[in-house]
C-alpha cells in the first residue's frame, strides 16, 4: 500500500502508456481486433478513473502543502522529475480520468476507420493531460502542456468533420505561437530563481520588472488555451470539426488548463503584476461574457453554439481568478469543474444525434420529443445547467464568482451578470428549436431514443450535474484549504505594485 | 624547428585520422584490384565497419594532446563532434547499400571518397592552426564536390555539383583570405597565440575584416543566410543518399570548427563575433521559415528545413557561453538523429516510378506505409521542437543559453520562427495522415528499417533514455573549451 501511496501520481500519469502499448500490440485490423482495441481502451481508462479516486480518497483536504510529493534528478540539474497534487489540482485529475472511459464509450460505434491510431491518440492525451495537472515542475509542466498538441491536432485532422484541417492548423497555431513565450518565460525564471522546481519557485519573489514580463509571457499562453476574448478565435471551428470525443476533451479538459495555470503560476509567483493586470482581465472577461454571448445567440450549428457559450463560461472563470479573494478563486474552479462537467455532457448530447442524423445544423431538427424523450430530459438538465439554474452545478460557480468579484469591482458584477441573462435566451432558445415544436422533417420521423451504451455515458453526468448542484462539499472542502493559502500568500505577495506600475509606464 | 613526432606512441592523439587515413587506401585498393559487380557491397561494408571502429576509437581513447608542432589538437570537444561525424558518415553509408544502384552509386569510389570526407571532418574538428584547418576543409570539401557530381550522366546531378564545387571555392577563398588577414595583423597562425595576440591590445580593423571573411567562409560551409543559396539546389540535384550525407555528417564537423575558431581564437573579442552570429542566427531562422512554406519538393523543404535548424543551433552560440556551446552539442546530435532518419524514412518510400520527390506524393502513406508514416510524423513533430520528444530539448538547450545572456530579442523572434516553421512541417503530416493514399509503394529493405526504427526510438524516448547522459556528455566536451 505504502508503495501505491508514494507512487500513485506517478501510476495515474503512466497508465494511459501501459493501454497504449496493449493497443498496440493488438493484431489485425478486423471487426474484432478493433473491439479488442476498445475493450482494452476502456479497461485502462476506467482503471485510471479508480486510481484517481483512490488517490482522492488518500488526499488530505485539511493539509496545504503539496502532497504524494515525489522529487527526482532527471536531465541535467535544470529539470527534475517533480511530482505532487494540492487541492487545486486534484480535482482536475478526477475529472479527466472520468471522462476519459465516456469518452472512449462515445466513440465505440462513431469511429470506425484507423481505431487503433484513434484510441492510442486518446490514451497519449490522457497521459499528458494528468500529467499536466500533477507535475511539479515548470518544465516539465511546459514538456506536458505543449506535448498534448500532439494528439489533439491529429484527432481533429483525422477524424474530424469537413474544415478539420483548417480547424486543426487554427488550433495548433493559436496554441504553439502563445504557449512558446511561456517557454522563453520559463527559461528566465529558471535563471532568476536557479530552480524549476514549482514549490521552491512558489517561494521565490521576482522582481516587479521581471514580473510585468512574465506575467505577460504566461498570459499569452493561458489567454489562448482558455481562451479569452480576443484569443478564442480558434476553439469554435475546432470544436465544430473535431470527433464528439474531441470537442468533449477540448471543452472540459483543454480549456482547464488556462485556468489551472492561472491559478498555479500567473497569481501566486507574480502577485503584483496580477494585481496590476487585474482590472485588464476583467475587461476581457466581462466582454467575453456579453459578446461571445450575443455570439452564440445566432448560430445555426449546434456544436458551434456550444463552443461559443464556453467562451462567455470562461470569462467568469478569469473573472474569479483575477479577483483573488477566496470566494472568486473557489467559484472559479467550482465552475471549471461543473463546466468540464456540463459542457461534456452537452457535446456528447449534440454527438447522440450526430450519430443519427450526421448534421449539427439547428434547423436540421426539431420536435425531437416525441421521438426521444430520454434524450429531450437529459438535454433539458444540462441546458439548466449551462444557463446556471439553481439546483445544478452551474448555479454554484457562477454565484460564488459573481459573490467575489462584486466584492472587488461592483461595475463587473454587474456587467457579467447580463451573461446570465444572455445564456439563458440561447441555451433556452437553442433547447426549444431542437427538442419542442411539432415533428415535422420525415428525416426524423424514425430517429430512435437514446441506447444503454448512451444512456451509461449520459447518466452519471446527468447524476453528477444535479448532485453538485445541491451538495457541493466535496468539490469545495477539497479545494477550500488550499485556496485559502492562495490567497493569503497572493495577498501576502502584494508588495510592490507601486513599483510595477512605475515599470510599466 | 624540431618535431614532436618522436615515436608512434606519440602519435595516439591522431590514432583515428591515421588509421582511417590508411583505410582509405587499402579500400582504394581493394576497389582497384577487385571484382566490379561483387566487390563493392563488400567495399561499403568494410566502409562502414572502418567508421565504427574509428567512432569507437575516438570515443574510448583518453589520449589527449597537441601534435604536429601544435598544429593538431585533440580535446574532449573535438571527441565529441569527431564521433558524431563518424556515426553520420557511417549511417550515411548505411542509407547508400540497398539504394546505391538505383542512385548509380555502386561504385567502390563512392565509400572512398566517404571516408576520406570524413577524414577532412575529423581534421577540421582538430585544427588548431589555420593551415591544419584549412587543409582539413579543403580535404572534406574535394571529396565532397566529386560525391556531388558522382552520378555524371544527370543533368541535374552534374548541375549540382558544378554549383557546390563553385560556390565553395568561393567561400573557401574567403576563409583562406580571411585567414592570411589575420596571420597578417597577428602575425601568428597558430589558434591559442593568435588568441593571445589579440589580448594584448585593442583589435585592429584588419583583424576585424579577416575575422568577418573568416565566419563569412564557415557561414558558406554550415549554410547559415545569407551564404545559403546552394544549399536547396544541391541537397534536390544530387542522389537522395548523397544528400542525406551532406546534410548531417559535414554540417556537424563545420559547426564545430566555427565553435573552435570563435571561441579559441577570437575569445577576446567575442562582442564583435557576437554581432555577426546573432545575424546569422535571425536571418537563417526567419528566412528559411518562410522560405520553406512555398516548396513542393521534398528534399528542398528539408534544405530550407536544415537552414532554419542551423539557425536555431547558432542561437546557442551566441550566447557566447559555456552553457551555449553544450546547448550547440546537443543540438547537433539531436539534429543528426532526425536527419539520419528523416532520409532513411524518404529512401523507404520508393514507387514503381522510383523515388518519391514531391510532398504530394507522401499523401494517405499513413494508411499504406504506416511504419514509415510514423517515423516522419515524429521526425517533423520534433523538428517542430515540440515536447516531449527530442527535438523540443535541443531547442530548450540553445535557447536557456540564449536567455541566460539576455539575448531576449533573439529568443523571442527565434520561437516565433519556429511557430511558423511549424507550417510546412505540419503540412507534411497533413498529406501523410489527413489525405488519402494515391501511390503504391515497394518493400522497404530491412536495414532502412533498421534505421527508422532507431533513430524513432532515440527521438521519442530522448527524455527517459538519452538525455542525463548526452547532457553530461556535452557539458565535458564545452567544458574542455573553456
Amino acid at each position: 500500500m505504502n508503495i501505491i501511496n508514494n507512487n500513485i501520481l506517478t501510476i495515474l500519469t503512466f497508465l494511459p502508456l501501459v493501454g497504449v502499448f496493449f493497443v498496440l500490440i493488438v493484431p489485425g485490423s478486423d471487426a474484432l481486433a478493433k473491439n479488442n482495441m476498445r475493450y482494452i481502451a476502456l479497461a485502462t481508462t476506467t482503471v485510471t478513473f479508480v486510481f484517481s479516486l483512490v488517490m482522492w480518497s488518500m488526499f488530505d483536504a485539511t493539509n496545504v502543502d503539496f502532497q504524494f510529493v515525489q522529487n527526482h534528478q532527471w536531465i541535467g540539474d535544470v529539470i527534475g522529475y517533480r511530482m505532487g497534487v494540492d487541492g487545486i489540482s486534484i480535482l482536475f485529475i478526477v475529472l479527466t480520468a472520468m471522462l476519459m472511459p465516456l469518452c472512449v464509450l462515445a466513440s465505440w460505434d462513431s469511429i470506425d476507420k484507423r481505431v487503433k491510431e484513434y484510441l492510442i491518440a486518446f490514451l497519449l492525451l490522457e497521459f499528458l493531460m494528468i500529467g499536466v495537472f500533477a507535475t511539479l515542475d515548470l518544465a516539465l509542466f511546459y514538456i506536458f502542456f505543449e506535448g498534448g498538441l500532439i494528439p489533439m491536432f491529429l484527432i481533429i485532422g483525422i477524424w474530424g468533420g469537413k474544415n478539420r484541417i483548417q480547424a486543426s492548423y487554427k488550433f495548433f497555431f493559436y496554441t504553439f505561437a502563445g504557449s512558446v513565450l511561456m517557454l522563453l518565460a520559463i527559461m528566465a525564471m529558471y535563471w532568476q530563481a536557479g530552480t524549476l522546481d514549482i514549490q521552491q519557485l512558489l517561494k521565490f519573489k521576482f522582481s516587479p520588472e521581471a514580473q510585468f514580463w512574465l506575467w505577460i509571457a504566461f498570459f499569452a499562453s493561458f489567454a489562448v488555451k482558455m481562451p479569452m476574448w480576443p484569443f478564442h478565435r480558434w476553439l469554435p471551428e475546432a470544436h465544430v470539426e473535431a470527433p464528439t470525443a474531441g470537442s468533449v476533451i477540448l471543452a472540459a479538459i483543454l480549456l482547464k488548463m488556462g485556468g489551472y495555470g492561472f491559478l498555479r503560476f500567473s497569481l501566486p509567483m507574480f502577485p503584483d503584476a496580477s494585481a496590476y493586470f487585474a482590472d485588464f482581465v476583467f475587461v476581457l472577461s466581462v466582454v467575453a461574457i456579453i459578446a461571445t454571448s450575443l455570439v452564440a445567440l445566432v448560430q445555426d450549428d449546434i456544436k458551434k453554439l456550444i463552443a461559443y457559450s464556453s467562451v462567455a463560461h470562461m470569462g467568469y472563470v478569469t473573472m474569479g481568478i483575477f479577483a483573488g479573494n477566496a470566494l472568486g478563486i473557489q467559484g472559479a474552479i467550482f465552475q471549471m469543474i461543473s463546466h468540464g462537467i456540463v459542457s461534456g455532457a452537452l457535446f456528447l448530447s449534440v454527438g447522440v444525434i450526430y450519430d443519427r442524423m450526421h448534421t449539427r445544423e439547428i434547423s436540421a431538427y426539431g420536435g425531437l420529443v416525441e421521438r426521444m424523450p430520454k434524450y429531450a430530459f437529459a438535454f433539458m438538465i444540462f441546458t439548466m445547467a449551462n444557463v446556471g439554474l439553481p439546483g445544478t452545478s452551474g448555479f454554484v460557480g457562477e454565484f460564488l464568482v459573481l459573490v467575489g468579484v462584486f466584492q472587488v469591482n461592483t461595475w463587473v458584477a454587474f456587467g457579467a451578470t447580463f451573461g446570465v441573462i444572455f445564456s439563458a435566451c440561447y441555451a433556452l432558445w437553442l433547447y426549444r428549436r431542437v427538442i419542442f415544436g411539432a415533428l415535422e422533417k420525415d428525416t426524423l420521423k424514425s430517429i430512435l431514443d437514446m441506447s444503454p451504451r448512451e444512456m451509461v455515458i449520459i447518466v452519471p453526468l446527468i447524476v453528477l450535474t444535479i448532485f453538485f448542484g445541491f451538495y457541493p462539499a466535496p468539490i469545495l472542502d477539497a479545494t477550500a484549504a488550499s485556496v485559502e493559502a492562495l490567497v493569503s500568500h497572493y495577498q501576502a505577495g502584494l508588495t510592490q505594485v507601486g513599483a510595477l506600475v512605475e515599470v510599466a509606464h | 624547428m624540431v618535431s614532436d613526432l618522436t615515436s608512434f606512441v606519440a602519435l595516439a592523439p591522431a590514432y583515428p585520422e591515421l588509421l582511417l587515413a590508411v583505410g582509405a587506401i587499402i579500400l582504394l585498393m581493394m576497389g582497384v584490384f577487385s571484382d566490379a559487380k561483387s566487390g563493392n557491397t563488400t567495399i561499403v561494408g568494410v566502409a562502414i565497419g572502418l567508421l565504427a571502429v574509428t567512432a569507437v576509437l575516438v570515443a574510448f581513447q583518453s589520449e589527449d594532446g597537441v601534435l604536429f608542432n601544435g598544429a593538431f589538437i585533440q580535446d574532449g570537444f573535438a571527441r565529441y563532434m569527431k564521433v558524431l561525424v563518424l556515426i553520420g558518415s557511417a549511417a550515411a553509408l548505411v542509407l547508400s547499400v540497398s539504394t546505391a544502384s538505383d542512385h548509380n552509386l555502386n561504385k567502390f569510389e563512392y565509400p572512398v571518397l566517404v571516408i576520406l570526407a570524413s577524414l577532412g571532418m575529423l581534421m577540421m574538428i582538430s585544427a588548431n592552426d589555420l593551415m591544419s584547418l584549412y587543409i582539413g576543409l579543403e580535404l572534406q570539401s574535394l571529396s565532397l564536390y566529386v560525391i556531388a557530381a558522382f552520378k555524371r550522366d544527370s543533368g541535374r546531378a552534374t548541375e549540382a555539383g558544378l554549383k557546390y564545387f563553385v560556390l565553395g571555392a568561393l567561400s573557401s577563398g574567403m576563409l583562406l583570405y580571411g585567414a592570411s588577414m589575420v596571420y597578417g595583423f597577428t602575425g601568428q597562425t597558430q589558434i591559442d597565440e593568435i588568441a593571445k595576440v589579440i589580448s594584448l591590445g585593442d583589435p585592429s580593423l584588419g583583424l576585424i575584416v579577416g575575422l568577418v571573411f573568416l565566419l563569412a567562409g564557415l557561414a558558406f560551409k554550415i549554410s547559415a543566410v545569407p551564404f545559403h543559396m546552394w544549399t536547396p539546389d544541391v541537397y534536390e540535384g544530387v542522389p537522395t543518399p548523397v544528400t542525406a550525407f551532406f546534410a548531417s555528417a559535414p554540417k556537424v564537423a563545420a559547426m564545430a570548427l566555427f565553435i573552435r575558431i570563435v571561441f579559441d581564437t577570437f575569445e577576446p573579442i567575442a562582442k564583435d563575433w557576437q554581432q555577426i552570429v546573432i545575424f546569422l542566427s535571425l536571418a537563417s531562422m526567419v528566412l528559411a521559415a518562410f522560405a520553406a512554406i512555398g516548396q513542393k519538393k521534398l528534399k528542398r523543404l528539408i534544405a530550407y528545413s536544415s537552414i532554419g535548424h542551423v539557425g536555431f543551433a547558432l542561437v546557442g552560440l551566441s550566447a557566447g557561453s559555456q552553457t551555449g556551446v553544450e546547448g550547440v552539442a546537443i543540438y547537433m546530435a539531436i539534429y543528426l538523429v532526425m536527419t539520419i532518419g528523416l532520409f532513411a524514412c524518404i529512401l523507404a518510400l520508393r514507387t514503381d516510378q522510383g523515388y518519391v520527390e514531391d510532398i504530394s506524393d507522401l499523401a494517405g502513406i499513413a494508411q499504406t506505409r504506416p511504419f514509415v508514416a510514423a517515423g516522419i510524423a515524429l521526425i517533423m513533430f520534433s523538428l517542430i521542437g515540440l515536447p516531449p520528444l527530442a527535438g523540443f530539448f535541443a531547442k530548450w538547450e540553445v535557447f536557456l543559453a540564449a536567455i541566460e545572456a539576455q539575448l531576449f530579442v533573439l529568443a523571442v523572434v527565434g520561437v516565433l520562427a519556429s511557430a511558423v516553421s511549424a507550417f510546412y512541417y505540419l503540412r507534411v503530416i497533413r498529406t501523410m495522415y489527413f489525405d488519402e493514399p494515391n501511390h503504391q509503394f515497394i518493400n522497404t529493405p530491412n536495414e532502412l528499417n533498421v534505421v527508422i526504427a532507431l533513430s524513432g526510438f532515440l527521438i521519442v524516448a530522448y527524455a527517459v533514455v538519452v538525455a542525463g547522459p548526452l547532457k553530461d556528455i556535452a557539458g565535458v566536451a564545452a567544458g574542455s573549451l573553456f
